[in-house]
């Protein structure tokens, strides 16, 4: 069975079986990265553009190392150094990209939609690196294969998410991706940072303290809080956001024994997590990025092949 | 289906397989160095009946592995992506004399993407190339160095290996 | 010339008219209705067999873009678009560049209106000057050179003080006050309804209750003052029971929808289109259930389009960029029609709201059918079935939800002091 989509925007658009295909594709993948040579011909000539309007060293990171294992040509354009700072729309701006006939954009914008915008706009496949507060499917998919990583399997856990999912596009993705492999996901936060309807995204349940969501957890997954983005309405400062919402040795154990402990990163230590937990034998974060890798060469690679067959 | 032509039932390519064992250990004077690499999926089979029957022989295991082709395929653009499978070569390539092991062999451009996916593991010494069956129609310089059986084919036609539970069953001419 | 339009079904709610007959028109005045008229010389005659004959519809709710930001719209295609849907009278929003809140913009509209213009023109003044919501417009002088009403529309009067100074100061000159009904507070950088559709869209959510907690705050504050107070584009089920209830105990307030608001929910934004995107935002089904419920027993009064036409590249952009509104003359009234069809009101109670009731709330002194008031009559073929063609449409702008619908029921003759302005069979 092949994968049939140009484009990879959410999660939400995606079967179980695309997922699962990507997952495979992940793993196969991941064994290249192992080796001495850590490159394959599969995307020789392609061409893929890493448009960046906000920054992030270890996205973008990511998938220029996955461009390049697969032998594609990378470029990388910055917000810094883009023209939306000369007021160029993005219309505009990827006409522009277009006329240098790159097979894959690679985009990470600020205003959630905005990749299905430039998907109508352009010929070439489109990947999402994070789209404002809506999707992340890379880092969704890469949550899901270092979960598979560990427990064999996604179907039937206990996934617990901790932290803003308003402003959560990993969440988002997670719990888009995660439910249709059969987990289920307990959702704490403040409630301001709870998003209305949220339950009806999937199997998903909020809980009223993190002591709920947690216990017998099989996964701990903590979101990044950003006190810039949160400000001063949604909590009233880190310190007591720590206390009621922070992942630290004693809260941990409600969780399975073996339950692993996640985050995207980067971390605020001493905010959503200790460090004792941060650098415990729970702690599958570097895992994560290390899976990076392996997963955006899979959304590479299919997507090349999606163009091909629509 | 009623094109169709046996063109080795289950003992002919029993016997087929027995003969390039033989033909294998006499070319590299036994086992030393020699390890063995099916390519997903169909090689991998046979690649280990081979080293079976070389057990047999010498009473020697030799290495055996797997490599998938998926990645280093030249048709990406006009066929799609295919589900990627796993490579699994639990050892060194350096210094040693590969067979590789492959069911048909037409155009030659899987055994072209094999030989690159080989060589970007490790240095071998050297890599022999065994087929079941070679039906022609090269459009690279590459020819194997142990066949089972030669069958004269046109372009259209097609050679299917049946397998059940990874044992080789049946070889057809498909004629479409 | 003179008109007159056969065997329609004419029907004026004021007077309790639903019946077949004939209207004469004689010198932009109505002169007759009733049987078997029979045309003199020189009389253009109109066959109306199973078409409505109404009163000329008002949208008392328009952005005619006109001085300023003609781009996107000016008088004469706004009023040609209002003629295409059916309109005789347009009010329209002082939100242009500069804003109408001097006695030579308003001059300036209703001039060029009356030259160029394909249908009236009533102008709405701004509450406050440059509608910055700081210090009160020259109200006497706005209502002196035509304006009909005055309203911040776009922004909301923030201040509670400046609101309630504003209601006491129009209801002494007789201006009636427009208000748009917003606690930009809560709304933030909201872009669409806040709800299970924005949370799975990741796109920041207005709650309901920023347009319920200022519709409260200004009927308590007119019933306070004792003015009266016209709520504009009443999107919520709590908004449409705040104004139920203030009217059961009298207070003088009146309100309008827009058709979007019966007819789409939230879901209209998926897939990010911005043609879904307005302010108030698409709410939700209980919402389009509650406006409809509001429309039946009278809570709702007008219905009225928020035309706010923008360019293409002001809605060919991210969803978050993009402009508030949508083009609404040339859809609203088979959108209207099929609350009819759908048992919702009766024909009567929606020739009130598109054409008596802002005539009344307004004193246009249009609105009526009876001997010798000013002949705006359109008349409605409730059977034709059209699609809404972005390239058709008369508006310069094409920012509409409904491209591609198909709709059943179109103005066949629009008639403005008894001439005949548009016309389709």
């Amino acid at each position: 069975m092949s994968f049939r989509h140009k484009h990879i925007i959410a999660l939400r658009d995606l079967s179980k079986d695309d997922i699962e295909q990507l997952l495979n594709t992940a793993e196969s993948m991941r064994d290249i990265n192992s080796r001495e040579i850590k490159k394959v011909p599969t995307l020789r000539g392609k061409t893929i553009i890493n448009l960046f309007y906000e920054s992030s060293t270890r996205t973008r990171t990511s998938f220029e190392i996955a461009g390049k294992r697969l032998s594609a040509d990378t470029v990388n354009i910055a917000s810094s150094s883009s023209s939306a700072t000369k007021g160029e729309t993005l219309a505009d701006t990827a006409l522009n990209l277009l006329a240098m006939k790159p097979d894959i954009i690679v985009m990470r914008h600020a205003v959630s939609g905005s990749h299905y915008f430039l998907a109508e706009k352009v010929n070439c496949s489109i990947i999402n690196a994070g789209d404002g507060t809506h999707e992340h499917p890379s880092q969704g998919l890469l949550d899901m294969l270092t979960i598979k990583d560990k427990f064999g399997r996604l179907d039937g856990l206990k996934v617990a998410i901790v932290g803003d999912i308003t402003h959560s596009r990993v969440a988002r993705s997670n719990i888009q991706g995660l439910t249709k492999l059969g987990s289920s996901i307990f959702l704490a936060g403040p409630p301001t940072m709870i998003p209305p309807g949220v339950e009806r995204l999937g199997n998903v349940t909020v809980c009223a303290t993190m002591k709920e969501a947690i216990q017998d957890a099989d996964v701990v997954m903590m979101l990044r809080i950003q006190q810039e983005r949160q400000g001063k309405t949604l909590m009233p400062n880190a310190r007591e956001y720590s206390r009621y919402f922070g992942l630290n040795s004693q809260n941990l154990q409600y969780a399975k024994p073996d339950a692993m402990v996640m985050h995207p990163g980067p971390i605020n230590r001493g905010v959503e997590m200790s460090s004792y937990v941060v650098d415990g034998n729970q702690s599958h974060i570097l895992k994560q990025v290390e899976n990076g890798v392996a997963v955006r060469m899979a959304m590479l690679y299919h997507v090349c092949g999606g163009t091909a067959v629509e | 289906m009623s094109q169709d032509t046996v063109i080795l039932d289950q003992a002919g390519i029993a016997r087929a397989l027995t003969r390039i064992a033989h033909e294998i250990l006499e070319k590299n004077k036994g086992t030393a160095d020699l390890v063995l690499v099916g390519i997903r999926s169909g090689g991998d089979h046979l690649a280990r009946l081979l080293r079976d029957r070389i057990a047999g022989i010498e009473g020697v295991e030799i290495p055996l592995g797997t490599v998938d082709i998926t990645m280093y395929r030249d048709d990406i653009s006009s066929r799609g992506t295919l589900p990627v499978g796993k490579t699994e070569i639990l050892f060194a390539l350096d210094n040693k004399k590969i067979i590789l092991v492959d069911e048909v062999i037409f155009t030659g451009r899987t055994i072209r993407a094999a030989l690159d996916a080989l060589i970007d593991i490790g240095r071998p010494d050297c890599i022999q190339l065994a087929v079941l069956i070679d039906r022609g129609h090269r459009e690279l310089p590459i020819r194997p160095d142990f066949v089972g059986r030669n069958v004269p084919t046109a372009r259209d036609e097609d050679i299917c290996v049946f397998f059940d539970h990874a044992q080789p069953i049946e070889v057809r001419l498909v004629k479409s | 010339m003179n008109l007159l339009i056969k065997n329609g079904r004419i029907i004026d709610p004021t007077q309790n008219l639903d019946q077949t007959c004939d209207l004469l028109i004689e010198n932009g005045t109505i002169k007759e209705i009733g049987k078997n008229l029979v045309a003199s010389a020189g009389v253009q005659s109109i066959d109306a067999s199973g078409c409505y004959v109404t009163p000329g519809l008002i949208d008392m709710h328009v952005h005619l873009r006109d001085p300023g930001l003609e781009y996107k719209e000016d008088i004469v295609s706004g009023t040609k678009s209002a003629v295409a849907g059916g309109f005789t009278s347009l009010c329209c929003m002082p939100n242009t560049k500069p804003a109408i809140d001097n006695k030579a913009v308003a001059s300036y509209i209703i001039n060029k209106a009356k030259a160029e213009g394909f249908c009236n023109v009533f102008p709405v003044g701004a509450i406050t000057q440059g509608s910055k919501g700081e210090a009160l417009a020259e109200m006497g002088e706005l209502k002196e050179s035509g304006c009909v009403a005055v309203s911040d529309d776009g922004h909301p009067v923030k201040s509670s003080e400046l609101m309630r100074r504003a209601l006491q100061y129009a209801n002494g000159i007789g201006i009636p006050l427009i208000t748009h009904a917003e606690d930009l507070d809560l709304v933030g950088a909201g872009t669409m309804n806040e709800g299970f559709t924005s949370t799975e869209l990741g796109l920041k959510g207005i709650p309901r209750v920023a347009e319920d907690i200022a519709t409260s705050r200004d009927v308590l504050l007119a019933e306070y003052t004792g003015a009266p107070i016209h709520i504009a584009h009443v999107s919520t089920l709590g908004s449409v029971e705040i104004i139920r209830a203030a009217k059961a105990r009298g207070v003088k307030v009146t309100c309008e929808t827009a058709p979007h608001y019966f007819t789409l929910t939230d879901d209209a934004v998926r897939g990010y289109n911005t043609n879904a995107k307005m302010n108030p935002p698409l709410r939700e089904a209980a919402d389009v259930a509650a406006i409809k419920a509001g429309l039946k027993d009278g809570t709702i009064d007008c219905i009225a389009t928020d035309h706010a036409p923008h360019h293409l590249d002001e809605k060919d952009v991210e969803f978050d960029v993009a402009m508030n509104g949508i083009v609404g003359l040339e859809t609203s009234l088979p959108l209207s029609l099929k609350l009819v069809s759908d048992g919702v009101l009766t024909l009567a109670q929606l020739v009130e709201k598109m054409s008596s009731n802002p005539s009344k709330i307004l004193s246009l002194e249009r609105g009526i059918l009876t001997v010798g008031a000013v002949a705006d009559v359109t008349v409605i073929d409730p059977a034709m079935e059209w699609v809404v063609d972005a390239d058709k449409l008369a508006s310069k702008s094409k920012n509409s939800p409904f491209i591609g619908w198909k709709m059943q029921g179109a103005a066949r003759c629009v008639i403005v002091a008894g001439k005949v302005v548009d016309s389709r069979s």
